[in-house]
């Protein structure tokens, strides 16, 4: 634990993580990839909102509020979102200022590898700037 | 002046231009885009519609942010937070006033523009709905046909250029040539805001 400072027992709130995919598909496998990576820590809340409301392909702000409101524990919301639709969608939810929870963030990072960052951090009880920056960083991780 | 009731016959004929332009929408968007502008919008709105007459506002700012809202809640692209936005900022900007004047109009609709132009990082000349709204704008103090006019020539402008924003973006070069859909709707809006000015 290099910074105690940010991550916590686990006793306290844990910040929680939506995933916006322009498809449920892409949204429900990043966060059971993300859960699944993130191993024996706390369980993170965690919710896809992926596609429209019918399933189909697209951005639906409403599964994005729903999302945002079952994560929210009062610790902050993260959202990674992956194409145009859904990083524009998020955007102008949080412009809106009353759509959103308090503490809802949109997360500048990749979305799968952003995910898993994001989420194991979050289960280690870190707070919700220190889930960003884990999630930022994956940036970093260079493939080539 | 303009009221409510203005507003309310703008945004129903917008509902119908972009009905009766739906299919040409989605054909403009068939090949540099994912060919549903024209769905996405129609169904966006048909629910403008239907919450206008339900929650019937009082005010101009009060028609255009309910219906701000309603489109980036319905429309299921990214045009719906951008048109939401557009509307949204436009009616927050017009205030609580029970008219306004064209002055007025000219004046937030120029700050919707603003917004939407940082929501989505675009600026004239990238392809998009900004290439048919800034020229609207900017011609909106001379009479509201000439702001149709000018949004109009915009999105025909936007046939010859390179896309930067969005997914024709991906396209490179080969988005060079087709009309940009985006741009043709906001046409197809701010013809809608001349339509409801010559009913007054």
């Amino acid at each position: 634990m290099s910074d105690p400072a940010n991550v916590g027992s686990g006793q306290e709130k844990l910040v929680g993580i939506v995933l916006v995919s322009h498809s449920r598909a892409v949204a429900e496998s990043v966060a059971e990839l993300a859960k699944a990576l993130a191993g024996g820590g706390a369980v993170v809340p965690l919710a896809p909102a992926g596609g429209t409301e019918g399933g189909g392909l697209g951005t639906s702000a409403e599964l994005i509020c729903g999302a945002a409101r079952s994560v929210d524990r009062g610790a902050g919301i993260a959202l990674l979102a992956d194409l145009g639709s859904a990083v524009l969608t998020v955007k102008a939810l949080l412009a809106e200022g009353d759509e959103l929870p308090d503490g809802a963030r949109l997360v500048d990072a990749p979305f799968v590898e952003g995910a898993v960052a994001a989420v194991v951090t979050a289960s280690a009880g870190a707070d919700l700037d220190a889930v960003e920056a884990a999630a930022v960083e994956a940036y970093t991780y260079r493939k080539v | 002046m303009l009221d409510a009731d203005f507003f309310r016959r703008w945004l129903t004929a917008a509902t119908a231009a972009v009905d009766r332009e739906a299919a040409r929408l989605t054909e403009l968007d068939s090949p540099i885009g994912d060919a549903d502008h024209g769905s996405n919008l129609q169904r966006g709105f048909v629910a403008v519609s239907a919450v206008l007459e339900k929650e019937s506002p009082a005010t101009p700012g009060g028609v255009l942010t309910l219906a701000g809202r309603q489109l980036i809640s319905t429309v299921g692209g990214a045009s719906g937070p951008l048109y939401g936005t557009l509307l949204r900022r436009t009616g927050k900007a017009l205030g609580d006033a029970p008219e306004v004047s064209e002055a007025e109009l000219a004046a937030a609709l120029r700050t919707g523009v603003d917004a939407v132009m940082t929501l989505g990082g675009a600026a004239p000349g990238d392809k998009t709905m900004i290439d048919a709204l800034v020229p609207a704008v900017d011609a909106l103090g001379t009479s509201f046909d000439a702001a149709a006019t000018a949004a109009e020539q915009g999105a025909l402008a936007t046939t010859p250029m390179q896309a930067r924003k969005g997914r024709a973006s991906y396209l490179g070069e080969r988005s060079i040539g087709h009309q940009d859909p985006g741009a043709t709707s906001s046409a197809l809006l701010i013809g809608a805001l001349a339509e409801a000015a010559r009913d007054e």
